[in-house]
């Protein structure tokens, strides 16, 4: 058995981390590693940058074709796709939320990880509302925790 | 208790009315069923058992568990979690003498039909559109006020494949599916009968004999159909724990209708038990109403749901407790807390493992039994199997049981889930056409890509307990020339 299987926490060990240069251009990371029988990010994608063996397998991201539109991250039923982009300083992490409050563009918001545990703070850059009402919010966060921040608390 | 923002949803909350429960007035919203209506007004109590006068609240919330049955305008035995409210009415509870005996005489009605579908759920919504756009004339009954059985209660987006509606929310998925069903019966194809229960079967032979009621509109229907499909859905299962009967245990998929179909909350901190997706989709939704979750327990050793549901769980703050259960659950008439403990190996109680969970709801997520009891009335071969949740009816890959003419559809045959009950319902409608109007080269075709999709939907890891089902019971079936 699986840690994940017992937990509900995958671990940074079975995501295919993006390479340093992939990150700095921005990329879809598909946290989906169990075959499920669903693949509505396939048909999302713009650039067929995401593609499966039949409708059981687990995603696979091109990262050299990903565009990091996170069109995928705005459909994926299990609100398990998280597009990561690197900044000199920081990460840009975009997730899909949906929770209110909704926060606001340059709100500080508290970045939280694969447990739910506040791991430090988080300005928000930007609030996309989709129709189907799974927000996509972008974060900055410490460059460090670009590959551990998932999820934000607003404060208010 | 009611919800005034979601995420999500949002409940019209237009016309204010009342009604008297037990003599005293009660406020209520147009749309909501007596029980919510109760609920919202922090009535919890609904029943007392006849025996040893437990309280009993409310568990179901689909009309399946009798624990909300009430007198409503003099009529006795009526499920409150199912009947609409209206201005005025007069409801009473614990009414335990028995009804006058004087009836008001109901109104009559025949009515004949190429074919009946029992139950308006993915499944049965689907078999009508099937067969009704391939011009024979249907009836679909549901006892529920509402079309599109548990899919009005699911917020999350299905998986499965695009062009089954993969990436759609539930509720999105049941108005599209009434929207159809509703233009066929604007145009004749097919007629409608919501809160009206099947209540029996009498016969058959080249047509089969159902009586049907609206209980509150006081219609009896007396029913010819010459196919029938049944898709009564599920109910339910109990666990077996000392308070397990105290009200504020509810079942998970009654606090689902409860709170994303009503919008009132069942109370203010939740002990799921049960790591399936019902038991982690219901965890994750209840804090979407802003309801505290305390945790989630599970009995096996692994969580049994897509991990992709535990993982938003936990990254809200949620812990999931594997090889963890319910010892008890404790209160004065209503819930106040649990004692969880932990499991070894032969799922005993570990000693010294118990934990005091502080908790005012209790939600059972441990899995459906099929509501198959008319088709065992109607007297079709049936088996237990435990990989379909139970009995079930034995039917071959078209749908179509041992008694010639009658066919099943969606979790009554065998518990699964709502994309694959919507592909069973578009079959059984297909093959039930078929047997009216004749097979041709498109229907083959369209029959071939229906159960192709089917078994491609049940191929992964999580398909495999659907698949060992039926396998069975085809195997079954085959032996018995169905």
């Amino acid at each position: 058995m699986k840690e994940y299987e017992r937990t509900g926490v995958i671990s940074i060990e079975e995501i295919r981390v993006p390479s340093e240069e992939q990150l700095k251009r921005g990329v879809a990371i598909t946290e989906c590693i169990q075959e499920i029988p669903c693949n509505p990010c396939v048909d999302a994608c713009p650039v067929n940058a995401i593609s499966m063996e039949d409708i059981n397998s687990p995603p696979f991201v091109d990262y050299d074709r990903c565009t990091g539109c996170a069109q995928c991250a705005a459909v994926c039923p299990g609100l398990a796709i998280f597009v990561v982009k690197l900044e000199d300083e920081s990460a840009l992490i975009t997730l899909p939320y949906e929770f209110l409050p909704l926060p606001e563009k340059g709100e500080e918001v508290e970045a939280l990880d694969r447990e739910g545990r506040g791991v430090g703070k988080a300005i928000v850059r930007r609030v996309v509302k989709k129709k189907d009402n799974t927000a996509l919010v972008t974060i900055s966060v410490d460059r460090k925790l670009a590959m551990d921040v998932r999820n934000i608390r607003v404060l208010r | 208790m009611r919800i005034d923002i979601h995420p999500i949803l949002q409940f019209d909350r237009e016309r204010e009315i009342s009604f008297l429960y037990n003599g005293n007035k009660i406020k209520a919203f147009e749309g909501e069923t007596i029980a919510s209506a109760l609920h919202a007004a922090g009535i919890k109590v609904l029943s007392h058992s006849i025996k040893l006068n437990r309280p009993r609240g409310f568990f179901c919330g689909i009309g399946k568990c009798s624990s909300c049955l009430m007198r409503v305008n003099g009529v006795p035995n009526v499920r409150t979690c199912i009947t609409p409210v209206e201005d005025g009415m007069v409801v009473e509870s614990d009414v335990q003498q028995l009804p006058s005996a004087e009836f008001p005489g109901s109104n009559k009605e025949d009515i004949s039909v190429d074919i009946l579908v029992v139950g308006a759920g993915p499944a049965g919504i689907s078999a009508a559109i099937e067969a009704g756009k391939r011009g024979v004339s249907v009836l679909l009954v549901d006892e529920n006020p509402m079309l599109g059985g548990q899919l009005i209660k699911q917020t999350h987006k299905f998986f499965g494949s695009r062009k089954e509606r993969a990436g759609t929310r539930g509720i999105k998925i049941a108005e599209e599916l009434e929207e159809q069903v509703r233009e066929l019966e604007k145009n004749g194809k097919v007629k409608i009968l919501p809160g009206t229960s099947v209540f029996g079967y009498y016969g058959g032979g080249s047509s089969h004999m159902l009586g049907a009621a609206n209980k509150m509109s006081n219609v009896m229907y007396h029913i010819n159909a010459k196919k029938v499909i049944f898709a009564c859905g599920a109910q339910e299962n109990m666990l077996s724990f000392p308070g397990n009967d105290l009200p504020g245990v509810y079942g998970a998929g009654g606090v689902q209708t409860l709170m994303n179909v009503y919008g009132i909350k069942p109370g203010k901190r939740v002990l799921m038990i049960g790591a399936g997706n019902v038991g982690l989709i219901v965890s994750y939704q209840l804090l979407q109403a802003g309801v505290e979750v305390d945790r989630v327990v599970e009995a096996m050793p692994r969580i049994g749901g897509y991990s992709v549901h535990a993982a938003k769980l936990r990254r809200n703050g949620v812990p999931i407790y594997t090889s963890h259960s319910v010892k008890e659950v404790y209160g004065k008439d209503r819930v106040e807390g649990a004692i969880v403990a932990k499991l070894d190996e032969n799922w005993n109680f570990v000693e010294g493992s118990e934990e005091d969970v502080k908790c005012d709801t209790v939600c059972l997520a441990v899995g459906l039994t099929p509501s198959a009891r008319l088709l065992f009335q109607a007297g079709v071969k049936r088996d237990y199997i435990p990989e379909a949740g139970g009995y079930v009816a034995i039917h071959n890959m078209e749908m179509e049981t041992s008694v010639k003419g009658i066919y099943v559809a969606g979790d009554s045959s065998g518990i699964e889930e709502a994309s694959t009950a919507m592909l069973e319902g578009k079959i059984a409608g297909l093959s039930a056409s078929i047997s009216l109007t004749g097979r041709d080269s498109s229907t083959t075709a369209k029959m071939e890509e229906y159960i192709k999709t089917l078994e491609e939907m049940r191929r992964g890891p999580f398909g495999s307990k659907a698949r060992e089902a039926k396998r069975k019971i085809l195997e079954e079936a085959s032996n018995e020339g169905i």
